[in-house]
């Protein structure tokens, strides 16, 4: 149209994905709400000059100085509650644990002084504190550092409790976290750290965040529901795909929030393809994939097309050996042969 | 022996003050020999202990010459805080005082009545403690206490009829009857609780002390100056909790004092039988903070000793830590036969009564009259008894109140990217969380 001008052969861009890690995801959360808010500040231990232990923290204290970044002596009955005590006076706390089995020696404090304080003083307390760090199994650290604490925190009213699996989750949960007047649980997990996940420029933008108490559904599928949360919804969607090859769509459920928990998202889910199987980390008895089975039982019944399956930990302490580790908890193949089960192909 | 020359120099040196005469306009000097004496404990300065001292023999305790603790129970002890206190501050501590006392003995009463019910701890006995201590504070510090905590409701500002509401489980109680007898909380009155766990108290109560900090240091709001005091146990001072605390407070030059009531027994466990080292004050020291020892039957001694500790925390030089001496008349709570004391230790404090002790101070130094006593009491009377008109005629918490209050969040889903509670957004129906 315009003599003399070329027109040059269309270029096909390089699609660029933007990829984050976890450990990135929960590292830029942190650092936006505190740039946002002064009362949000870190406390545990090595969170400060050892950049963190897992190094979520990493660069924290360079940005802003050691009165918000505290490195803790080895005392988490003490810190923890010190954090309870601030977080009744409104200032925000984001307590760090080594790992959630180290939060055993302050459990007393997460249940007795932050849960349960805005009903015992009858709506006056509230306590807007996160407990953060490392739940579930690592690889071969043993029985002592290998426990998946979602069950249990599950159950206690006046906690929240949140499970991030993806980059996405981990910003968007946190951050609604930190935000949040509620005392909650975020468990994370340590393999999870240097995994790379997709995100969009929504999940970058400094508001960002996640509901806590929604599920979401990872993929969609018709035959059998896979409910998971953390490190499994990996497992489950790997397992998903064998499954396809065989020609079962399975639907995966990333749960993200085990208090409350999103029986709605379970139950519709249900409802459309009549099979279920949970699956977990931790240890079966009145586990978290107990409740999910529980929940679909009462509400979904007549749906119900096979008996639920769960799958979760083998009921021992984490033994060391790697083969050992291995068999006590769940493979892809054994999520591929409980979704068969559901849907009866297999025995 | 060296220690009895090191308790009776101890005396004389207080003997001045009493033999001058020392009048009410002499405060300035008369007792400035006794804070010298005092003061010493505060900058850490080792302290001297007086073994085999006169009145508590009886268990081998030891108490320390620190001078507010140095007269023997035989002299008034009270005659040596002779111009401490006016005739408005006396009457004050005597009220509150009388309220604690009056309003514990009407608590058991209730009990064995039926109205009050489940774990209730009495704070008999132990008055000067809380009298003295929160009295000394500003309307703006906290404090933090254990099961134990009626007394420290009351000293502190909490109306007699919501304390007494909350025991009998009325939604007019200060925590709507959701607490309880040992989950008395007050947000408008600065008491954070009311803890069954002995040493819980306590990291709640150094993190209020940390919010003060923090809120100076990082908020830059000077106007926070709020000091916090934590009440807890001999008991307790055995427990992991404790030490962490004393370490981190210390560490961080935390605005807190820490009170031991130390009435001798847990329960049914005799301090001496559950701790290595007996004297608490000392291991304030082993966390470089200044440990110090009071009689707590005696009002005005505790108070000169909270004044200090607690301006000592608001100056921002850090924690102090206070072993009071006392005890309490009753069981450990009204369910405990208190069948392991023996009647002649009772016996012993019985004549101790800081209420009695103080009331004799007051009459003999012109402070009061008998008259002007016995109004107070009548007064006190009536407020006690309205409480509990107020507190039988209140209505129990309605079934509605029963899920209320778990989260401050009203759906417990979270606050979304417009700072709003999701549970408002109506758009918050979809099932999942697509972005």
């Amino acid at each position: 149209m315009f003599p003399g001008i070329v027109r040059s052969s269309s270029r096909h861009l390089p699609c660029r994905r933007s990829l984050m890690t976890v450990r990135d995801a929960l590292n830029s959360a942190i650092d936006e709400e505190m740039a946002a808010d002064p009362k949000v500040f870190v406390m545990g231990e090595e969170v400060g000059e050892y950049q963190g232990a897992y190094k979520v923290t990493k660069g924290l204290l360079q940005k802003y100085g050691p009165d918000r970044v505290l490195d803790t002596p080895i005392t988490e009955a003490g810190f923890t509650g010190i954090g309870v005590g601030a977080a009744f006076q409104g200032l925000k706390p984001i307590v760090e644990f080594m790992t959630f089995n180290f939060a055993m020696q302050a459990i007393d404090h997460i249940i007795n002084s932050a849960a349960k304080t805005y009903y015992m003083s009858g709506g006056q307390i509230a306590v807007p504190i996160v407990f953060r760090g490392p739940n579930g199994a690592a690889a071969g650290v043993g029985a002592q550092h290998s426990q998946c604490f979602a069950a249990w925190y599950g159950s206690c009213p006046g906690l929240k409790v949140v499970t991030p699996y993806s980059a996405e989750d981990a910003r968007g949960l946190l951050k609604a976290a930190i935000r949040d007047p509620d005392p909650v649980v975020f468990l994370e997990n340590e393999l999870l750290y240097g995994e790379n996940f997709p995100v969009s420029s929504q999940v970058r933008d400094p508001n960002f965040t996640l509901p806590i108490g929604k599920a979401k559904v990872e993929r969609e599928g018709t035959d059998v529901t896979i409910t998971a949360f953390s490190k499994m919804v990996g497992f489950a969607l790997k397992a998903a795909d064998e499954l396809a090859k065989d020609g079962i769509k399975a639907e995966v459920i990333n749960l993200r929030s085990i208090r409350p928990l999103d029986r709605e998202t379970i139950n519709a889910s249900v409802r459309k393809t009549y099979r279920l199987v949970a699956v977990e980390e931790g240890w079966p008895q009145h586990g978290v994939c107990a409740e999910v089975c529980a929940s679909v039982q009462e509400e979904t019944f007549d749906y119900l097309d096979a008996p639920i399956e769960r799958i979760s930990g083998a009921d021992i302490p984490m033994p060391y050996a790697a083969n050992l580790e291995r068999l006590a908890l769940p493979q892809i193949e054994d999520i591929v042969r409980a979704a068969k089960r559901a849907c009866y192909r297999s025995k | 022996m060296a220690a009895s020359s090191l308790a009776s120099r101890a005396v004389a040196s207080l003997s001045p003050s009493i033999s001058t005469g020392a009048s009410r306009d002499d405060a300035g000097s008369s007792s400035v020999v006794g804070f010298h004496k005092r003061s010493s404990a505060f900058t850490g300065r080792r302290v001297r202990i007086s073994s085999g001292h006169g009145s508590s023999a009886a268990h081998g305790r030891r108490s320390c010459v620190v001078a507010a603790t140095a007269a023997p129970v035989k002299e008034s002890p009270l005659k040596i805080a002779d111009a401490l206190v006016t005739r408005e501050e006396g009457l004050e501590l005597y009220e509150d005082m009388i309220l604690g006392r009056c309003f514990e003995d009407m608590c058991a009463q209730m009990y064995y009545r039926s109205k009050m019910f489940g774990f209730v701890h009495l704070y008999n006995g132990q008055e000067a403690v809380s009298t003295g201590f929160i009295k000394s504070l500003k309307k703006d510090d906290y404090i933090c206490s254990t099961y134990r905590d009626h007394v420290h409701a009351l000293s502190k500002g909490v109306p007699a009829r919501q304390v007494m509401s909350e025991l009998f489980g009325k939604a007019t109680g200060c925590c709507r009857g959701q607490g309880g007898s040992m989950h008395m909380f007050s947000k408008e009155h600065r008491l954070l609780g009311g803890f069954a766990f002995i040493g819980e108290g306590i990291p709640v109560a150094t993190g209020a002390a940390f919010n003060t900090k923090y809120s100076r240091e990082v908020l830059k709001d000077l106007s926070v100056d709020a000091v916090t005091l934590a009440f807890f146990g001999d008991g307790t001072c055995n427990n992991g909790q404790f030490f962490e605390c004393l370490n981190m407070a210390a560490l961080w030059k935390l605005p807190i004092v820490y009170v031991v009531e130390n009435n001798l027994w847990a329960i049914g466990m005799d301090h001496f039988r559950a701790t290595s080292v007996p004297e608490i004050w000392k291991k304030g020291e082993a966390f470089g903070m200044p440990g110090v020892h009071v009689d707590g039957m005696d009002v005005l001694k505790v108070r000169e000793v909270a004044k200090e500790a607690i301006a000592r925390a608001r100056r921002g030089d850090g924690p102090t830590l206070v072993e009071c001496e006392t005890y309490r008349y009753r069981g450990h709570s009204l369910a405990d036969p208190d069948e392991l004391r023996k009647p002649e230790q009772k016996n012993k404090y019985a004549v101790r009564d800081p209420i009695a002790a103080f009331k004799k101070y007051l009459l003999e130094n012109g402070l009061a009259s008998e008259a002007d006593l016995k109004t107070i009491e009548k007064k006190i009377d009536e407020i006690v008894e309205d409480a509990v008109e107020f507190a039988d005629a209140s209505p129990l918490p309605p079934r509605s109140q029963l899920l209320e209050n778990v989260f401050a969040d009203p759906r417990g889903f979270g606050i979304g990217p417009d700072g709003k509670y999701r549970c408002e957004d109506p758009a918050f129906t979809a099932g999942t969380a697509e972005v």
